[in-house]
């Protein structure tokens, strides 16, 4: 049976972990490698890696730091932030990743959404949409959820599909940050106008949160950031529990 | 030892060489057909889409080498199902090694399917030291049909072949580079056996 996944996620600036880590096992936690290789080794079904600066000579980087992650962990891994030409995917896949994350960019570009599905396949290509509930229905929002736009999250999942997203990252910019459970409900809605995977995000502050995600609705993985990073939630005691509540969990 | 792994432009290609430099061993992506007939295992990696990989291998003959090859050949996912007899993706005449038609997964699944499946029915000397039901890594939309050349079965909906070999081909549909652990034992069964 296939098993949800659980994927930790990390911010990467300068080639090195935002927003801080906190293991005391580690010799350098702001070390991207270390992290994702402890990750790996600690049941991390699969990694994200966002890189959030802007510039293009840091994007090379970005690609090289691929190439070195690919180097050193066993599991797959997903890159995103700031891809806007094939090219910058074609590097990126070339230099290991697994899978692109695409946001900001597809919603203004959408037709790029096809050009990477029929370049690469649609299991390569991940449409991460960051929404927030307001007047009553959920908008897309964009750039980390600063702008928001007049696009609504159910038709824009529906349309990504059709265009050949192979899988959708969804984050509800409600629940993000507050350690309060994730957006079921929106995502119990969403599992059933998508049949592609889809990753919940945003709002796991305990390990409850992760059961109650994948009771409630069809959802197919949950990524977190800071729960991980500061070791709040043990990925190893996450997973036990969650198979211990009849999930199908890899341990 | 020599392993070569076909540079055919398509797939994830990196990551099977890293996997083989953590196992020790040297893997040379190439597509030169005198190198990968000299080698002692050849690996078959892809990921793509089946006709587009299919006439990057007509470009380079590599579609009549391939089936020729006498030393063991490991294909990985796409690698796997160019080895069949013929895919639904595209209408595809493939390379004709395993006698099956790979066909795509039912529309009520979510397709494609990605994440951690388990493996059973486990045959041959590629799964020793893997238990049954182990998890194995698996992104894909089309699937090869349970068959006499069947030596892995998962299941996604119906029972397919998740490995299949016939004489010195071998094809998994998983993806040994980036199964953990376990992926990388079946690297080396693959590597370390006959």
């Amino acid at each position: 049976m296939l098993a949800k996944r659980i994927i930790p996620c990390l911010d990467i600036k300068d080639s090195r972990t935002v927003k801080g880590v906190n293991f005391v096992d580690l010799i350098d936690a702001g070390d991207p490698i270390e992290l994702a290789r402890y990750y790996s080794e600690n049941g991390a079904d699969e990694l994200v890696f966002l890189d959030i600066t802007a510039t293009k000579e840091d994007r090379k980087t970005f690609a090289k730091l691929a190439d070195q992650i690919s180097e050193n962990i066993n599991i797959p891994f997903t890159v995103g932030g700031g891809i806007k030409t094939v090219e910058d995917v074609d590097i990126l896949l070339k230099s290991g990743a697994d899978k692109v994350s695409i946001n900001s960019y597809a919603v203004k570009n959408p037709d790029f959404i096809n050009e990477l599905a029929t370049n690469f396949g649609t299991q390569c290509v991940v449409v991460a949409i960051d929404a927030k509930y307001v007047n009553d229905d959920w908008f897309v929002y964009l750039v980390g959820g600063r702008v928001k736009t007049d696009v609504r999250l159910f038709d824009w999942a529906k349309e990504v599909e059709d265009r050949g997203a192979g899988e959708i990252l969804f984050t509800s910019m409600d629940h993000d940050g507050t350690k309060n459970g994730f957006a079921c409900q929106a995502l119990e809605k969403l599992s059933q106008i998508v049949n592609i995977p889809i990753i919940a995000s945003g709002g796991a502050g305990k390990i409850e949160h992760f059961s109650e995600v994948f009771k409630s609705g069809n959802i197919d993985a949950a990524l977190a950031a800071s729960v991980f990073h500061f070791n709040e939630i043990g990925l190893q005691e996450l997973k036990i529990e969650l198979k211990n509540s009849n999930i199908p969990i890899r341990l | 030892m020599r392993i070569a792994i076909i540079d055919y432009g398509a797939g994830n290609i990196q990551s099977v060489k890293y996997a083989l430099k953590r196992l020790g061993c040297k893997g040379i992506l190439t597509s030169d057909k005198e190198v990968i007939s000299g080698s002692d295992k050849v690996i078959f990696p892809g990921v793509g889409q089946a006709s587009s990989a299919m006439k990057k291998l007509k470009s380079e003959s590599l579609n009549v080498l391939i089936p020729n090859l006498k030393q063991p050949v490991l294909g990985i996912c796409l690698g796997m199902q160019l080895m069949c007899d013929f895919s639904d993706e595209g209408n595809t005449e493939c390379l004709k090694i395993f006698n099956s038609k790979v066909k795509k997964f039912d529309n009520s699944l979510k397709v494609p399917q990605i994440g951690w499946n388990t493996v059973f029915d486990l045959k041959t000397s590629l799964f020793d030291s893997i238990s049954e039901k182990e998890y194995m890594y698996l992104v894909h939309s089309y699937f090869v049909p349970v068959s006499p050349e069947t030596i892995a079965t998962s299941k996604y909906g119906i029972d397919y072949s998740t490995a299949i070999k016939k004489n010195n081909f071998t094809g998994v549909q998983f993806h040994p580079e980036k199964s953990g652990g376990k992926g990388e034992i079946i690297l080396k069964n693959f590597i370390t056996n006959p």
